[in-house]
């Protein structure tokens, strides 16, 4: 069975909710949409207090190419435009509605009927990728790179290939596997559209061996209708969700280090929630406002799916399954590999929140770390092929010329290394301290070596 | 409650490796070995190492306590333990207690407690120790005692050749001498070697438990193969290249891989987490730099076993190693297909 070549770890998966269908979680009272929700300039907000919105109206604009634009889940009014503490811990500008209502935009259409390419073959690569643009869809994995502009690649890069990712390599999580049981053919549809938009002819999906289900129904369903896109089943092992291991797992090629982008090596990866967003953004008119939110914890009275608006809290969805537990010690915006810890749970849900984790108390806690014993199972645990343990050291002592020769550019904070670490190393605090560091030191470099104006 | 929430950065989960997981496991994949040698050499290779495990024991327990004031206890983590089977398994079964507590001495005292303790060490304090006490008592250090003298041999056993001081003689001797050794070394039955019915250190005779001590820190992924297999098949071509060239002279393949602490070295004291190699690249250099070192110690030097000094001195490269390989980075595999 295929998967990356280089690292991994295999974390306990813990997928407690995965039999669990998506449920409608119900309107928040008031929901905040804060206008910095994926990576870019955030957008620009266009409502101000007292404005009627509706379900699906745009109340923020993109800010540039790399941005996207974003629309409001809730009908009501404009109660404030301020600041909200988002899942990064930081206060960012935000509005506020309160909820009045369900009407939605009447340009949406609301029907369950598929509508494949079939029935729209007018559509062209440049329809699609603008109403994309115009729907503010970006990753759905967690990244949130707007999704348009994966599909303009830069000049000379070629893709030759669309990749789904549809590992969900992080423990806990099944809003994706969720997703693919109950929403396959949309999501096909959905990945025919990426291909079409991005001009290429082929496209895979991988898949985790460890949602047989969805392998068995994807495959199926490609076979009879989609002989251009292929289910590509991986073994499970952690970061396969990672841009990089994906692609290596899938074709076998390496993204080089950077600048080079997965395009570069001829890939687009996108995330199967996305080719989900970019089914209903195409050929239901309707804009990024809701999406699957895993709610779990081995505490939790009833881990859940969720198909949620955007702009509820999560301390909402919490309750709907049963409440905080007593003995909760963390709650985990994300996975328990890359998720962010939250400073309290009124966070709203945003375009890249696929989960919510809650930890108890023992769970929470780090071991005690214990001096270096040089075992390098970090070295032999990075998907990067770096050399964590020096990495950390380094970044600890400020060597910082020394890091970036020992490219911890290249370092995806995935955390392999620090999970694995017998002696409880806190290195990737330390790592990225340094790689914030050094990416610093290269921006200043470049801007002192550019021409002055 | 919300006020309490714990905050820190991922990952927010570990996979529940320990030091004392591997130290432990370690120690249990010797258990073979330490049976197979209670019963070849009797309950001395048990004294012996108990001895040993003791006194590394409390030398880390009393230097960390009265010396370096360190509050926390460090003999939990198992490495002190370790050391000790290790030290004892590098000894004759028939050595005099107080040789034992030197060796430990100096190998937790000077080569692991002054560099930092753990992790610090540049040398394997277990080898370290048997090189000291093999330069400062080599007749102790070099009579073995022969197998199979009843449970209850201890110091009183008697003591003969090893295979491997065999193979010495057929190299350095003529005429007479050189005959009987030759007679001697292909008299030798396979099944002895392998099963540990030979003379030699405590720890070193049974090939297979230590094959069997491989296994089982290869299945709990304690280590790599890189090391152990890299210095396993260096010593055997080597050997081969050197036996095929002139029979009379050298031992074969299966008599170099089976007579001395080759197996031990190689799986138990090379594959030392302080001082071997970090990535694959290097364990492999490292590894075939001992096999090399091995065979041409064993051939040529003045001692007949090369194992423990060719780990030493590569143990001294290993800083060198480390700067010169690197691990594979991403994007150096090239595509497939
Ligand atoms: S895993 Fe931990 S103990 Fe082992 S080499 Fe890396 S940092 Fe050191
Ligand atoms: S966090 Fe960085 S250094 Fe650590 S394993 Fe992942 S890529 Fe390697």
């Amino acid at each position: 069975m295929k998967t990356f070549r280089i690292g991994g770890v295999h974390p306990a998966e813990n997928k407690l909710s995965a039999n669990q269908p998506i449920k409608v979680a119900e309107l928040p009272k008031v929901a905040v949409y804060p206008m910095g929700q994926h990576i870019g300039a955030p957008a620009k907000c266009i409502v101000a207090k007292g404005d009627k919105v509706k379900v699906g109206t745009m109340i923020a604009e993109a800010g540039g190419f790399v941005s996207a634009p974003i629309f409001s889940g809730v009908s009501g009014t404009v109660l404030k435009v301020d600041t909200v503490i988002d899942a990064s811990g930081y206060a960012k500008p935000a509005v506020y509605i309160t909820v009045e209502g369900d009407e939605w935009e009447p340009t949406i259409d609301r029907s369950e009927a598929l509508v494949t390419l079939k029935d729209k073959p007018e559509l062209t690569p440049e329809d699609i990728v603008n109403k994309i643009k115009a729907a503010g869809v970006v990753g759905m994995g967690g990244a949130c790179f707007p999704t348009h502009v994966k599909l303009c690649p830069p000049p000379g890069a070629k893709p030759e290939w669309v990749i789904i990712n549809a590992v969900e390599c992080e423990p806990y999580l099944t809003a994706d596997h969720r997703l693919m049981l109950e929403k396959a053919d949309e999501i096909l549809v959905g990945v025919d559209l990426l291909m079409k938009g991005g001009k290429v002819t082929k496209g895979f999906i991988g898949i985790e061996e460890n949602k047989p289900d969805a392998i068995a129904l994807l495959t199926e369903k490609c076979k009879a209708n989609y002989p251009n896109i292929e289910v590509v089943p991986l073994k499970t092992k952690y970061p396969q969700g990672g841009e990089k291991q994906l692609i290596d797992a899938v074709v076998a090629r390496q993204v080089p280090a950077p600048p080079a982008i997965p395009v570069n090596v001829g890939a687009i990866v996108q995330n199967v929630g996305t080719a989900y967003a970019v089914y209903e953004a195409v050929m239901k008119n309707k804009p990024l406002f809701e999406r699957i939110v895993t709610v779990t914890g081995k505490s939790l009275k009833q881990p859940s799916n969720f198909l949620t608006r955007m702009g509820t809290p999560m301390s909402q969805l919490i309750d709907a399954c049963g409440g905080l537990p007593e003995d909760t010690g963390k709650v985990i915006g994300g996975g328990p590999m890359m998720g962010k810890a939250l400073v309290n749970i009124e966070v709203p849900i945003c375009k890249g929140s696929s989960g919510v984790l809650i930890m108890n108390n023992k769970e929470a806690r780090r071991g005690e770390p214990l001096p270096c014993i040089r075992c390098a199972k970090c070295v032999g645990a990075c998907p990067m092929g770096l050399e964590p343990y020096l990495l950390a050291t380094c970044s600890g002592k400020q060597m910082w010329e020394k890091v970036e020769a020992e490219e911890i550019t290249s370092c995806i904070e995935c955390g392999s290394c620090q999970f694995t670490c017998p002696s409880n190393r806190p290195m990737l605090d330390l790592i990225r301290m340094g790689k914030q560091t050094v990416m610093g030191i290269i921006r200043a470099r470049q801007a002192a070596a550019a021409p002055k104006k | 409650m919300a006020n309490k929430l714990i905050v820190s950065l991922s990952p927010h989960v570990h996979s529940g490796d320990s030091v004392q997981k591997n130290m432990y496991w370690v120690c249990i994949a010797l258990i073979p070995a330490l049976l197979c040698s209670f019963i070849s050499f009797g309950v001395g290779a048990i004294i012996t190492t108990a001895i040993s495990v003791a006194a590394c024991v409390f030398f880390e327990w009393a230097i960390n306590k009265f010396m370096l004031k360190n509050p926390k206890c460090t003999v939990c983590d198992g490495s002190a333990i370790l050391t000790g089977i290790l030290l004892a398994f590098n000894m004759p079964s028939n050595i005099q207690p107080w040789i034992i507590i030197v060796g430990a001495l100096f190998a937790i005292g000077v080569v692991k407690m002054t560099f930092g303790g753990l992790g610090c060490n540049l040398f394997n304090p277990a080898l370290a120790g048997r090189a000291f006490l093999l330069i400062s008592f080599p007749v102790d250090m070099t009579t073995w005692p022969n197998p199979g003298q009843g449970f209850g041999t201890y110091l009183d056993a008697e003591t003969g050749a090893t295979p491997l001081a065999l193979a010495k003689q057929l190299f350095k001797t003529t005429g007479a001498q050189h005959e009987e050794a030759l007679r001697q070394i292909t008299s030798l039955e396979w099944s002895d070697m392998f099963f540990g019915n030979r003379g030699g250190c405590l720890g070193e005779v049974c090939a297979a438990a230590l094959i069997l001590g491989l296994i089982i820190l290869l299945v709990k992924k304690v280590i790599t193969w890189h090391i152990p297999v890299s210095i396993i098949a260096t010593v055997a071509v080597l050997s081969s290249i050197l036996y095929v060239s002139n029979p009379t002279a050298y031992a074969s393949a299966p008599v170099e891989l089976l007579s001395g602490g080759l197996f031990l070295g190689a799986i138990f004291m090379a594959t030392d987490y302080v001082t071997s190699p970090m990535s694959p690249k290097g364990q492999l250099v490292y590894g075939v730099a001992i096999g090399v070192l091995t065979v041409i110690i064993r051939t040529y030097g003045a001692y007949p076993e090369g194992m423990s000094f060719a780990i030493l001195i590569m143990n001294a490269f290993v800083p060198l190693i480390n700067n010169k390989f690197k691990p594979k980075r991403f994007g150096e595999v090239p595509a497939k297909k």
